[in-house]
């Protein structure tokens, strides 16, 4: 149990997330909710490559005869993480424009059609 | 956005500078220590960010073009597919300049080294194409937003 | 009443996360590694430099980074493109 304490705290981000996009009804409220899911995935895919006692895997001045943490997972979560920061802009523009036309950023608001 | 007070804008001037040099040392590295082209690309805009916010989004676009940093965004895409391209003699995104003695192609030193600026083949040509793309996407992106959120605001307002 | 069927729903679904956290695998001990033990041995030898990471992202997996780019790119123009006509 205490050793899968990572895994916990990925499944409590990830939780707060879907908690958030179920309950809430403000676009801003529901964009945070997504970057809580997407922190946990990157966290988790982290989590996944990690070996107990290892180093980072960069030979600059490391210390010689010890083990390596898995570097693919490094590399997708890297760039996983470009790809939330493009979908996040995108989504609060969205949102910016949600509240310059209609006025309100709430969702039930937002769903009467008011032109 | 407005401008922020005279003891932001003074710590701006101090950092701002700085913010952008370590971002390129983390580009030009990305080879040898953490970081690469995302990364260094990221404190860059970050940088961008934080003039934009301490000087208003009026005031910061006398220095900060929004056309320039879209040029250098079509510049680095540009730049790295045809780095992807031009190993396509043997494969795609072949690393054609490593262990090859020219260009960043000296060997490296197998095992725990010092690190070798010279090393590393397309990689860090890579790193500066991708970099720059981050950096002038990111800044294009803040500055959209804040010139948009500028509109919204005074419209509101009349 | 429909917040009553969202909340026990969700509530499922999180005591599902929760005990398939802890019944996961131990944390620290990966267990199929053949392919990443090949990238830490041959990297240096095969691409020339000395951060794994950077030559799995540049060399080994450099079409992924391409769609990363180019995905980035897009969301640029679809953010530009969005407030197009809001002027100044």
């Amino acid at each position: 149990m205490i050793g899968n304490l990572p895994y916990v705290a990925v499944v409590i981000f990830v939780g707060l997330g879907i908690y958030t996009l179920m309950f809430k009804k403000n676009l801003i409220k529901i964009a945070i909710g997504v970057v809580l899911i997407e922190n946990g995935v990157n966290l988790f895919l982290i989590t996944l490559g990690y070996r107990k006692g290892a180093i980072a895997p960069i030979y600059t001045y490391a210390p010689s005869g010890q083990a390596m943490v898995l570097p693919t997972p490094q590399a997708l979560t890297l760039t996983s993480i470009v790809i939330g920061i493009a979908t996040t802009a995108l989504i609060l523009s969205v949102a910016m424009m949600i509240y310059k036309h209609y006025g309100t950023l709430d969702t039930d608001e937002v769903r009467r059609l008011k032109g | 956005m407005k401008e922020m007070s005279r003891i932001v804008k003074t710590v701006t001037n101090f950092v701002y500078g700085f913010i952008i040099i370590f971002g390129f040392y983390i580009i030009a590295h990305g080879h040898l220590t953490p970081g690469g082209g995302f990364q260094g690309g990221a404190v860059v805009g970050s940088a961008f960010a934080l003039l934009l916010i301490s000087y208003g989004s009026l005031n910061s676009k006398k220095f900060l073009k929004k056309d320039i940093l879209s040029l250098f965004e079509g510049f680095g895409l540009i730049l790295f597919i045809v780095l992807g391209f031009s190993g396509l003699g043997i494969t795609f995104f072949y690393n054609f300049l490593a262990n090859s003695g020219g260009w960043f192609g000296n060997a490296a030193v197998i095992g725990v080294n010092p690190g070798n600026m010279n090393t590393g083949g397309v990689i860090p040509l890579m790193n500066i194409a991708v970099g720059l793309e981050v950096l002038s996407a990111f800044g294009v992106i803040v500055l959209t937003m804040a010139s948009a959120a500028e509109f919204t605001k005074k419209k509101e307002n009349s | 009443m429909k917040k009553i069927i969202f909340g026990i729903a969700f509530i499922i679904f999180f005591s599902f996360l929760i005990v398939s956290a802890i019944n996961m695998r131990t944390f620290g001990e990966p267990t199929y590694s053949e392919m990443d033990d090949y990238f830490i041995e041959n990297a240096q030898s095969e691409t020339g430099a000395n951060n794994v990471v950077t030559s799995v992202v540049f060399d080994y997996r450099g079409f992924d980074t391409l769609g990363e780019a180019t995905v980035l790119f897009t969301a640029v123009v679809g953010v530009v493109a969005l407030f197009r006509g809001v002027k100044k």
